[in-house]
């Protein structure tokens, strides 16, 4: 028998989750689920872990802040320290509360594009790629859970099927592939 | 389910479905647009046409074309740079700030506003630029390795602050604005069924499937993401507060310039969202999801920024008088300017930025569309006075008497400043006409907690 992957289609968020809730509870292995937007709670049901985008974020964050005090100790301490009215020009902790808002700047820009190139990627959502989403009603009002028999070798495919039409489901379409 | 308090006037008017959230918002999109349409991006692009020409002219023979002097050396030009980064403010304001504060209202505007955003800080990085002169050693500001000795940019100076800061800003907002782009363009691209316009969604939505991970990644990358712009929002004002600030000009060494700047800078910014979505609602017919009640919000906001901005002025007013220094008498905010030869900036500033938004104050004003529509003009240009005011009159009496002078501005100053009016509305129209103008996948997370036909009414609930 050849894998099949079943797609049922539900009109609701909350009606997915309840019927995402009750195959995983009866040992069901739900692949993934497609909706127009973000269904809060969704994440655990499916087993799905937290995003560690946020430490991408801090890391190159703490990257660009790096950066940005090397950069302003070399260029206005070590290679070239401006005399502005005698001014101290010496050491770096004596000029580094003019250079804040050029550090905080920096941070900022290396953390938002760091982790913003690293999303892009990760989700491979990047120019040119084609759309992966089974069903394009699922980017406009409906709300699908995406099965594979191979991974539920547990169950028989009209078991998962029967299971499915006990709950509050729009359509189930199957797919060879 | 989140769920919102029953005496919360609904966000979504009418029987609204997920559907038709997509077709109302992709209507303006497939649909011909219409003859307004046309004319008005007509207009706006030979202003635009003029504008730009204006700027060719002025980079062929330099800034003596504009009517700057010897005395007052700042002009129209930082005026109008100053009031389109000012006006920027609102769109993070909204996006990020809001986001952070969980004001759900703001899914209906964030996404024009976001736009505004982009095109009004694209608009004042015009004006210094051009104000250089040599626009070709613009590169000059970037602490780049050369060749010319060790000429390295000067970290003290304010307004190399500015250039980090405002194009942190405009690249942080742009890449804010286009990742919460990307879900509404592949629904477009689903949803649309001309073949070129299937392509341009194809391209622009970057492969998106919306699938449970990439949502994740979604709410995370848009928080943090907020997280980052709203201090990035309060440093670019004030650091372009510092510019004048950091300088020893009376009347612009002052050290309430940051937070006065930022509140004067969210005060112009919510007013122009106003303007812009005041037309919008009514001609891609938003009226559902642009309410009585954000207007009534977004005033809400202009009040305080506009009276933290009155106090700031009285403040001022008071200082110059204060310190009973006769170089104090003619700051923008004192005696002299409100009896001088510029009195008529000091009082259109008054009445435009004081007077006219109290009135916001009686609520028929401020749940009012077309009232709401034609405060936020005034403020506009209240704003814009603000920034010549500041600028000019603290400039126009130098120390010596034999320096007093007066401003006028040539007809390249004149069309410079039209022509970025323009370039931004023609930017904002062509918005309008082919990108989602509602952050509709937003939308749609508080349709069943928000919409009217909803409200009140046994949702399908699942057990917690």
């Amino acid at each position: 028998m050849a894998n099949k992957v079943i797609y049922a289609v539900y009109e609701d968020p909350e009606l997915l989750k309840d019927a995402a809730r009750k195959l995983v509870t009866a040992g069901v292995r739900v692949k993934d689920v497609f909706s127009p937007f973000p269904i809060h709670g969704i994440d655990p049901i499916i087993g799905l872990k937290r995003t560690r985008m946020g430490i991408v974020s801090f890391m190159f964050g703490a990257f660009g802040l790096s950066l940005a005090i090397l950069g302003t100790y070399y260029m206005a301490i070590y290679d070239w320290p401006m005399n502005i009215g005698g001014k101290p020009n010496q050491f770096y902790y004596q000029n580094v509360a003019a250079f804040v808002p050029v550090l905080f700047e920096f941070t900022v820009l290396c953390a938002a594009h760091g982790m913003a190139i690293t999303y892009l990627i990760r989700n491979k959502t990047l120019p040119g790629m084609p759309g992966r989403n089974p069903d394009p009603r699922s980017t406009n009002d409906k709300f699908i859970i995406e099965l594979r028999t191979e991974e539920n070798h547990g169950h028989a495919p009209e078991a998962i099927t029967a299971m499915l039409r006990e709950t509050t489901v729009l359509e189930i379409n199957e797919r060879q592939y | 389910m989140h769920q919102e308090a029953a005496i919360r006037p609904p966000l979504i008017l009418g029987h609204r479905t997920y559907a038709d959230i997509t077709a109302d918002v992709a209507a303006p999109i497939e649909n011909k647009a219409p003859t307004a349409w046309y004319v008005l991006t007509a207009i706006a692009g030979i202003i635009a046409l003029y504008g730009v020409g204006c700027i060719l002219y002025l980079i062929s023979k330099g800034i003596g074309v504009w009517g700057l002097n010897k005395t007052i050396n700042w002009a129209w030009d930082i005026t109008n740079f100053v009031w389109w980064v000012g006006i920027g403010h609102a769109g993070t304001l909204i996006s990020a700030v809001l986001l952070l504060f969980r004001q759900k209202w703001r899914m209906a505007v964030n996404r024009s506003a976001e736009a505004m955003t982009i095109f009004a800080v694209m608009m004042a990085a015009v004006f210094p630029m051009i104000h250089m002169g040599r626009i070709w050693l613009a590169y000059f500001v970037f602490p780049l390795p050369n060749q010319f000795g060790s000429l390295w940019v000067n970290f003290n100076s304010a307004l190399l602050w500015d250039v980090f800061a405002i194009s942190t800003y405009f690249s942080v907002s742009v890449v804010y604005w286009y990742i919460g782009l990307i879900p509404d363009f592949a629904t477009l691209r689903d949803h649309v069924s001309k073949a070129w316009q299937k392509r341009l969604y194809f391209i622009l939505s970057f492969g998106w499937t919306g699938n449970a991970k990439a949502w994740q990644r979604f709410e995370e990358v848009s928080l943090v993401l907020a997280g980052l712009a709203t201090p990035l929002v309060f440093s670019v004002h004030s650091v372009v507060s510092m510019d004048f600030a950091t300088s020893l000009v009376p009347g612009w060494h002052s050290t309430i310039y940051p937070p006065y700047f930022v509140a004067g800078a969210i005060f112009s910014g919510f007013a122009m969202v106003q303007t812009l979505l005041g037309v919008m609602r009514k001609t891609l017919k938003l009226e559902a999801y642009v309410t009585r009640k954000h207007v009534e919000y977004m005033n809400i906001v202009i009040m305080v920024t506009g009276g933290i901005v009155a106090v700031a002025y009285a403040t001022e007013f008071f200082m110059g008088w204060y310190t009973g220094v006769e170089y104090e008498y003619y700051t923008y905010m004192s005696v002299g300017a409100a009896t001088g030869q510029y009195s008529w900036a000091f009082w259109a500033l008054i009445i435009c930025n004081i007077i006219v938004p109290a009135t916001l104050w009686f609520k028929k004003v401020r749940t009012s569309f077309f009232w709401s529509w034609i405060i936020s003009l005034v403020v506009n240009t209240g704003m814009w006075f603000e920034r010549f005011d500041i600028i000019v009159l603290c400039l126009h009496r130098d120390y010596m008497p034999s320096g007093w002078t007066m401003f006028y501005p040539s007809w390249v100053d004149v069309g410079t400043f039209l022509g970025t009016i323009g370039i931004f509305f023609t930017l904002y129209l062509l918005f309008a006409r082919f990108f989602p103008v509602l952050a509709l996948n937003e939308l749609k997370t508080i349709l069943k907690s928000s919409g009217e036909s909803y409200k009140g009414e046994v949702l399908p609930k699942s057990q917690h």
